[in-house]
């Protein structure tokens, strides 16, 4: 190769990369926040902003779902199999949301450490199947779970 | 290798190339959408979870494949300009913008559209998202940065430049549901795993996403045509088509 592209292409092969060590840098950096959420362990261990709006992803419990009083306000705990967060929203669920579903909620902590959300997002998985795939998958899953006394095989992406 | 990629480079026998292959390619990507769009929206089953709403994905998924597709050519592109001041190169990026622009706001839009039924919002700022959006930003600034310049030569150096910076942001696209977590869903079909989405539903989705590749390539031939054309204008078999009257 000629010398002058050869020179070339080591330019541009450096800038590529140190476009890409910047960048990766700036990641590292701003880490925290670019996670959408927070963890009900996290939440657990007091590290979520004190007194300020912020966000908690997890599952909801199985059996958790309550609605009270008006029929607006729902009450669950969102977990990640570890920690729970009790949470209290008032207003529409999204389509998604059901128990052992995957949702965020954004919200303030309450001095009770009850977690007074505005809004509830759900979170969709990446499993698309038709109903009967989805009910086959369900009884084989049941099965196999009676076997395994009733363990919770449901795992937090 | 080397002769035939030399002979490909020079614009007149790429400009007769597109030419032939052209039609067939239009016609091979008109028989895939129609095809793929019919199988995916009124073939294919219902989600278990999602019922119908899950039906965008066979316009959102193919959109964002070539959102990221279209840019990484175009950075490869820039590439070979810069380093061996390949004409044809500059002109395939060049034309390749506009188009991947288009794909990545129709993935950015359906998403949307899709995202306040299933997860409750038009937007949340989650790293998948945002970094799309830096996808566009890149795209369209990739463009304005083209038209800034009088000079043309000047004008393909610095978006080549800036094409090749911004391909950092492919691999932040691609890997930022498993980075972080985000409210977007991780990939459903990743290249050494069985796909996490049902065969009856994939199918129509292999088509659609053949169907939009060959749709951006009939797009980028056809264009890089037209500039051909205007830059060459000046030259012997331009003006030797005109008279004959086929360009």
């Amino acid at each position: 190769m000629n010398p002058k592209r050869k020179q070339k292409l080591i330019l541009v092969c450096a800038m590529v990369a140190g476009a890409g060590i910047a960048i990766a840098l700036l990641a590292n950096v701003f880490k925290n926040n670019i996670q959408l959420f927070y963890t009900p362990t996290e939440v657990a261990e007091g590290k979520v902003p004190d007194g300020a709006e912020f966000k908690v992803g997890g599952l909801v419990a199985a059996d958790s779902v309550k609605r009270i009083g008006d029929g607006l306000t729902v009450e669950f705990r969102l977990t990640d199999n570890g920690e729970t967060v009790p949470v209290r929203y008032t207003g529409i669920l999204p389509d998604l949301f059901r128990e052992g579903q995957g949702t965020v909620s954004v919200g303030k902590l309450n001095s009770d450490g009850i977690f007074i959300a505005n809004k509830v997002l759900a979170k969709h998985d990446e499993n698309y199947m038709p109903p009967e795939v989805a009910d086959a998958l369900e009884k084989t899953k049941a099965a196999g779970e009676s076997e395994k006394h009733g363990s919770n095989t449901v795992l937090m992406q | 290798m080397f002769r035939w990629f030399h002979k490909l480079a020079s614009l007149k026998n790429f400009y007769r190339l597109a030419e032939i292959l052209l039609p067939w390619l239009a016609a091979i990507c008109a028989i895939l959408l129609v095809v793929g769009l019919y199988r995916g929206l009124f073939v294919a089953p219902t989600d278990y979870e999602q019922g119908e709403s899950y039906r965008i994905i066979y316009v959102h998924v193919p959109a964002a494949w070539m959102s990221m597709f279209v840019y990484v050519v175009m950075a490869f592109c820039s590439a070979i300009f810069l380093v061996w001041k390949m004409k044809l190169a500059d002109i395939v990026a060049e034309v390749s913008a506009p188009i991947g622009a288009a794909f990545t706001f129709l993935a950015l839009s359906t998403g949307s559209l899709w995202g306040k039924p299933m997860w409750g919002t038009w937007w949340e700022w989650d790293a998948r998202l945002t970094s799309e959006l830096i996808l566009l930003f890149l795209y369209i600034g990739y463009m304005a940065l083209r038209s800034a310049f009088d000079n043309r030569r000047t004008a393909a150096k610095a978006a080549a430049v800036l094409a090749l910076v911004g391909v950092v942001n492919i691999p932040i696209i691609h890997f930022s549901v498993e980075w972080w977590n985000t409210l977007h869903q991780p990939a459903s079909i990743t290249k050494f795993d069985k796909p996490s989405i049902h065969i009856s539903m994939l199918i129509p989705l292999l088509m659609m996403a053949v169907g939009f590749k060959l749709f951006y390539i009939v797009n980028m031939l056809s264009r890089a045509r037209s500039v051909i054309l205007e830059r060459e204008a000046n030259t012997a078999w331009v003006t030797e088509r005109v008279k004959e009257n086929r360009l």
